[in-house]
């Protein structure tokens, strides 16, 4: 199909698309009447039930937790898909690799960029574990926090380089890391059953209000998805980083 | 009023981030745009969530200062959308590594050019 005819069948197509939402949009209630049961009965419930103060986590790691778990594995997949895509396999590409990862083939970072990515990955670690478990207290948990970790492997790259990343950062670590949070998440689901209790019921005691054990299974399963969801990221990275090395390192 | 304008005006701006975003992928040259026209498709979702679950006034359910059986705005559509954001982002590193594949099998990375069916 030609540029001009895709434009044309697509310009069409958002027409209606434009007439539809427009006529869909007179008919809403406004924003003033619109209630959701469900949150209001989670919000006006979740502080003297489950007694944590973050409804939002609360939803995520306990209430709905099911769901959290096919979001989880959507993750895992495609990491997983994202990694046998760009795998490397060949001893040729091997070698170029640790060619292109020596140290004189890069670029050096200066010194001000070295120094200032050491001094910064400490707190970020540190307040990426902060984020992940404080979760059920403040906005936050397993999966900002993991974000947020994993952005610490980032700098590590980008303030020195890839044969650096390469020393800190093992794969397999980080794969092992990825497979126990994944696994991690199931298991403290199958604790309700020693209770006899259905898959993921918050069974552990639920603590103290404001305090960083409250929730029972909600900080465990926060910290799961922390887990998984940094070395989801840092795998990502890794195979990426890989992958731009060894086309450098043919060229 | 100003609610009713919030309203509408995130339901016409989640409209037109969509198509917007089908125009880039329909009209793309290279296939890293069309994976990042992608996600702009899918902006428009986040943008549809917030809105629908604005409540006009109401805190953020986070039960700290406030007594905690006053209303707030809804939890729930805060859940999906922050973990939509971190899958997504996994996601689009997929399509991504497939891309890198793509144009190591056939030098191109225009999607009118690559011919997918080639054996």
């Amino acid at each position: 199909m030609s540029h001009a005819w895709r434009v044309t069948v697509f310009l069409a197509g958002a027409a209606g698309i434009a007439v539809l939402f427009a006529l869909v949009c007179r008919t809403l209630p406004g924003p003033l009447p619109v209630r959701n049961r469900y949150a209001e009965a989670i919000n006006s419930r979740v502080y003297a039930q489950r007694n944590v103060t973050d409804a939002v986590s609360a939803v995520n790691f306990d209430y709905r937790g099911f769901d959290t778990i096919g979001e989880e594995f959507i993750l895992f997949v495609s990491v997983l898909g994202s990694i046998s895509l760009l795998r490397i396999t060949s001893e040729r590409t091997e070698g170029l690799l640790a060619d292109a990862a020596e140290p004189s083939r890069d670029v050096p970072a200066s010194d001000a960029i070295s120094l200032w990515v050491l001094v910064m990955i400490a707190p970020k670690v540190l307040f990426g574990i902060y984020i992940v478990t404080h979760g059920q207290l403040t906005p936050g948990g397993g999966f900002q926090g993991g974000v947020i970790l994993a952005s610490a492997a980032l700098i590590l790259y980008v303030g020195e380089s890839f044969a650096v990343f390469r020393k800190v950062v093992s794969w397999r670590l980080v794969e092992l890391a990825e497979a126990a949070g994944a696994g991690g998440f199931l298991l403290i689901g199958m604790i309700a059953w020693f209770w006899g209790k259905p898959f993921l019921t918050n069974v552990l005691p639920l603590g103290k209000t404001h305090e960083l054990t409250s929730g029972g299974t909600m900080p465990l399963i926060s910290l799961a998805t922390g887990l998984e969801v940094m070395a989801g990221f840092v795998l990502l990275l890794f195979a990426f980083l890989q992958e731009t090395l060894t086309v450098r390192g043919e060229e | 009023m100003q609610e009713q304008i919030i309203f509408y005006a995130g339901f016409a701006v989640a409209a037109w981030l969509f198509v917007i975003g089908l125009y880039g992928i329909i009209s793309s040259r290279h296939l890293v745009h069309l994976c990042l026209s992608l996600t702009v498709v899918q902006a428009a979702t986040y943008v549809l969530l917030a809105v629908i679950g604005y409540r006009p006034g109401l805190p953020a359910p986070i039960f700290v200062g406030f007594p905690a059986t006053s209303p707030a705005v809804d939890p729930v559509i805060q859940a999906l959308m922050l973990t939509d954001v971190v899958v997504e982002a996994t996601v689009i590193a997929l399509l991504l590594s497939i891309t890198v594949r793509v144009h190591r099998r056939t030098s191109s990375a225009d999607p009118n050019e690559v011919d997918l069916m080639r054996g």
